[in-house]
């Protein structure tokens, strides 16, 4: 974070809240942590931002984190 | 109920021992408890004993005189509040030498005392006029023309009673209130002998004094020397009806006392289980919002918001409700409207805005304002203990040994709980105090914490964390009670993750700012000190981890073993008056009543049965969601019932531009709040005074909210539900909320033996009630957790990514004060404005002079989010690099400062860290005229009769 004034894009929004759903669990490893976080996201997100998270991990293959990535890729999978 | 004053036992009921003794009243044979005063026991058997200084609920104090009593086989004539009952013991109450000296002793009272009964705003409901008459005066010997006290100068400061020094009869009720109930010590008596008065503070009035006005003197006082200013307006109360205070998640019960329609008090009701007879100055005084100028009254539509309103009838504001959000369904999908549900408002009427939402518009966008404040709590202990909800009633604190008390302020945010939580301390529980700031509880009279851990805002987790390696590598755990209640090889992964030299105190000493050897003796009390037990508030839930934090507290009160038992567990302090109650009744966009997923098959299968129609099974939008999709184009219309998200929510910015693109924003709420600037339908909501229901307060209580008058607007608030709801094509048909409770409890497990009989017939249920609990469940999990084995959850620390930095460089964090209540929509229209008329930023001196602020000063207030001004407050409550304020009044806009961080599991708000740069102002902002401007122009408002 720098000192800019934070004004967060949805996509923006989205990508960070995965990634820090994945940095508060990534303390179980890889593969738990990546299980918990696509929990998460199926539990508690409505399906439109499911399917922006997953569009947003082929359009910014970068933009996640491991963790994330792997949960949003189990996702996507649901998504086809 | 007509009105009947509550019976006075005189001494409050001994400390039970399990034992009693049986003694003679008055040729009557009776067994009471061991302990038991000989006033109390007289009353309890209907025997009267004449008093003045006794009332029950303070200790004896043996001055009047009044209450003397012949005990046979003792000499003399020992007051009866003040000696307890003995085995074999004969008292006599009637005898022709007590009736002679009660009379001298009234005598001497009524010859200094005024004589003006007739004009006396408490004639007819004076004890010492009472008592006059039971001793049977008829004369004062003495005559009146010696000294006396009388002629003294009233002291009217205090906005809600008057002070008559002239009609004291120094019986010290109102000082031992103040001490003994409130725990404010606030008045005392000055001077000796015949100059004995009593005293605010060091001779000051009641306003500039150290009272709260919590009003336990003005209910303590025998006469009119303590009267409510309402009672000298209108007169004495002629009827009185129960009922739940609708301000915080204490849940104090009152009797509202009325006179026909008019409200003339609040008394707190001594039954309550939840106040136990006691008030702050909001439940008891703070009531005058209810008939305020500002109340909007009728219904009012407008196409845009740059328009005026327009008042409606009730037909056209309905229809055209309905209509907008089946045009905008039908324009842009079923998802693309939502609603919010209130916390301030009842059950029943939570309720039915999510099913609303969810059998009439088809989708889950419905979400709550505990998504600002306990969304973490619901999330963390559901995962740990597998419910989401406290594990203890108030009570419970008078067995506590060790009182941890981490992001909460009670005496400021729970006043009436504060007290009981100060008794206890003053009883001998030691206290543990982790927050930023000095708050009142660490040092006040006759308390002082053991240990105040002022951490660094954002460091919760380090910190818990810190305390469990002290715990766990001192051994200091409770095996035995983790090898039979929880997964023990959960515990021993924990065990070895908060082990880890990098956990421990030493290790995070430069992140959270404590003192090693603190936290650790902190932790080693905790665990050892008897009966541990875990408060907190919206400064743990607050922040993006606040989830995790909620997890770190569960997982330290399982390792010592504080669970399932009085004395212990883990107790969110809940800030508004139903926020248990609006999450319990399936208001989060994930979950139907009684925290089931809607994804689980069979629960939909059974409201899907019950509604008639087929429900979504996938989880609809939280509040920050439904703005974001509102700025993206996808959500466009929103019902919000009894919330003011503008002002409440974090980055105002964000708020106004969602719900700027929304097409139809409904507001329905008392007053045009500061979302009503965005909205374009208003619906006039009604006052808890105006209907009835239920509340549940932080302790899981459910308890009755009976209407007083009529609502003003016409409509209680879940009868305005309803007709949208017809007007959606709903078949709803309820003729009274109790219909409605009876569906939440055939629907929800936990709720299946709450209805309005059983109400009734308890006082008050805690849930779980049902078949299992039919009296309700007053301590959780005391035979095995509600999950089965509880749940240890490793816990790491994530620092925020609100950093400070060279422009922001101090720590902003937010919070509240006693006399105002959330955003203030309601205590900002009472006289509650006499202790805080403005939001005040409190600075630590040093960083006041590194920047040339004096105390009073403009100072523009910035973060990466926003700037707005207010005045600055020099004190040292906060920590150097710390800077607080409160957000209750929408001048100052505290939230235009606060960012969109929230926490990582559930998005609540990370309202307690922000980072912000201070410096001195000449004024309000730019922005904060502009929106000066703006409120003006959107509160134009064109009365009915011009419209048509």
């Amino acid at each position: 974070m720098n000192d800019e004034n934070a004004v967060m894009s949805t996509a923006d929004r989205l990508i960070y809240m995965a990634n820090q759903i994945a940095r508060n669990v990534a303390v179980m490893g890889q593969d738990e942590a990546a299980a918990m976080v696509e929990d998460h996201i199926r539990s508690f997100w409505d399906p439109m931002m499911r399917r922006q998270i997953v569009a947003l991990a082929a359009e910014r293959p970068d933009a996640l984190s491991p963790i994330a990535a792997a949960a949003v890729g189990r996702i996507a999978v649901h998504c086809r | 109920m007509t009105f009947t004053r509550e019976t006075d036992h005189g001494t409050p009921p001994a400390i039970a021992t399990g034992k009693s003794v049986t003694l003679t009243i008055d040729g009557a044979q009776v067994t009471m408890p061991e302990g038991t005063s000989i006033m109390r026991a007289a009353s309890l058997t209907g025997c009267s004993i004449p008093k003045l200084c006794a009332t029950d609920n303070v200790e004896s104090f043996g001055s009047c005189r009044l209450c003397l009593v012949e005990v046979e086989g003792r000499a003399g004539y020992p007051a009866s509040c003040t000696t307890p009952v003995a085995d074999g013991m004969i008292v006599r109450t009637q005898t022709e030498r007590l009736k002679q000296l009660r009379r001298g002793v009234m005598e001497l009272y009524i010859s200094d005392h005024p004589l003006d009964c007739l004009t006396c705003p408490a004639n007819g409901d004076c004890e010492l006029q009472e008592q006059a008459g039971a001793v049977g005066l008829r004369e004062v010997r003495y005559g009146y023309d010696g000294a006396t006290n009388m002629g003294q100068a009233k002291d009217q400061s205090n906005p809600y009673f008057d002070f008559d020094p002239s009609k004291c009869i120094v019986c010290s009720r109102c000082v031992r209130a103040c001490d003994e109930v409130q725990g404010t010590f606030a008045l005392t008596i000055e001077g000796r002998g015949f100059d004995s008065k009593v005293s605010p503070s060091q001779g000051q009035d009641f306003l500039s004094s150290e009272c709260v006005s919590c009003g336990a003197c003005v209910q303590a006082c025998p006469t009119a020397t303590l009267t409510e200013k309402k009672v000298v307006e209108i007169g004495t109360p002629d009827r009185a009806v129960v009922t739940t205070c609708a301000y915080c998640g204490v849940g104090c019960t009152f009797r509202a006392e009325m006179r026909g329609e008019e409200l003339v008090r609040m008394v707190p009701w001594k039954e309550g289980k939840a106040n136990r007879g006691h008030s702050c100055v909001k439940g008891r005084f703070a009531w005058g919002y209810a008939q305020h100028q500002d109340r909007i009254l009728k219904p009012m539509i407008r196409s845009s918001v740059t328009e005026p309103w327009r008042e409606v009838s009730w037909d056209e504001a309905i229809a055209y409700t309905a209509s907008e959000f089946r045009r905008i369904q039908a324009q842009y999908g079923a998802r693309s409207v939502g609603g919010i549900t209130s916390s301030r408002c009842t059950n029943e009427e939570t309720f039915l805005v999510q099913k609303l939402i969810r059998q009439g518009f088809g989708n889950n966008n419905v979400d709550t304002c505990a998504r600002v404040c306990h969304s973490p709590t619901g999330y963390g202990l559901k995962t740990t203990f597998g419910t989401s909800a406290g594990t203890q009633d108030f009570d419970s604190v008078m067995k506590s040994d060790v009182i941890l008390v981490i992001g909460a302020n009670p005496t400021d945010g729970h006043p009436v709980f504060g007290s009981r939580m100060k008794q206890r301390l003053r009883q001998g529980a030691k206290l543990i105090v982790i927050d930023p700031r000095r708050i009142d509880l660490v040092k006040s009279p006759h308390i002082e914490a053991a240990h105040h851990l002022p951490l660094r805002p954002g460091t919760n987790v380090a910190m818990m964390t810190a305390l469990a390696h002290v715990i766990v590598t001192e051994k200091l755990y409770d095996e035995a009670f983790i090898r039979e209640r929880c997964d023990w090889d959960e515990f021993e992964d924990w065990a070895a993750f908060v082990s880890q030299p990098s956990r421990s105190p030493e290790a995070v000493e430069p992140l959270t700012g404590v003192k090693a050897q603190d936290a650790r003796a902190a932790a080693r009390l905790y665990a050892t000190g008897g009966n541990g037990a875990i408060y907190y508030g919206l400064g743990v839930t607050e922040h993006s981890q606040g989830s995790s934090t909620v997890m770190a507290i569960a997982n330290l009160a399982m390792a010592t073993g504080n669970v399932g038992r009085e004395g212990v567990g883990v107790n969110p302090l809940r800030g508004q008056n139903n926020v248990q109650g609006s999450c319990d009744m399936g208001s989060f966009p994930h979950e139907f009543s009684g925290y089931r997923h809607v994804s689980d098959d069979a629960v939909r299968g059974l409201f899907e049965r019950k509604w008639g129609v087929t429900l979504d099974a996938e989880p609809g939008l939280r509040i920050p969601n439904m703005l974001d999709a509102a700025t993206e184009g996808s959500f466009k219309g929103l019902f919000i019932q009894g919330e003011d998200i503008l002002q409440s929510d974090p980055n105002t910015h964000h708020v106004a531009a969602g719900l700027a693109a929304m097409e139809c924003v409904v507001v329905q709420d008392l007053f045009l709040n500061e979302t009503a600037n965005y909205a374009h339908i208003f619906l006039p909501g009604s006052t808890f005074l105006e209907k009835d229901g239920t509340f549940t307060n932080a302790e899981r209580r459910i308890q009755m909210v009976r209407k007083v008058m009529a609502p003003l607007n016409g409509y209680a608030d879940w009868e305005i539900v309803q007709l949208v709801a017809q007007a959606v094509g709903l078949d709803w048909s309820y003729t009274h909320p109790s219909e409605i409770m009876d569906e939440i409890a055939e629907l929800t497990p936990t709720f299946a033996g709450v209805h309005y009989a059983r109400l009734e017939a308890e006082g008050s249920l805690q849930w779980p009630a049902n078949e299992a609990a039919p009296h309700g469940t007053p301590t959780m999990h005391i035979d095995g957790f509600v999950r089965g084995k509880g749940k240890f959850v490793v816990t790491d620390y994530v620092p925020t990514d609100e950093k400070t930095g060279p422009r922001f460089p101090l720590l902003l964090t937010t919070g509240r004060i006693l006399s105002h209540y959330n955003v203030g929509a309601q205590t900002r229209r009472t006289a509650n404005t006499a202790w805080h008329p403005e939001d005040r930023l409190e600075i630590h001196p040093a960083d006041a002079e590194n920047r040339g602020i004096k105390d009073g000063d403009w100072v523009a207030l910035r973060s990466r989010a926003g700037e707005t001004a207010l005045r600055a407050l020099i004190t040292e409550r906060v920590a150097p690099g710390v800077v607080y304020t409160t957000f209750h009044h929408p001048d100052t806009q505290a939230n235009v400062i606060t960012t969109d961080y929230s926490d990582w599991a559930t998005n609540c708000p990370e309202y307690k860290v922000t980072a912000v740069q201070v410096a001195l102002s000449n004024g309000p902002s730019h922005w904060q005229e502009g929106y000066a401007e703006h409120s003006r122009l959107s509160r134009r408002i064109v009365p009915l009769e011009a419209a048509e």
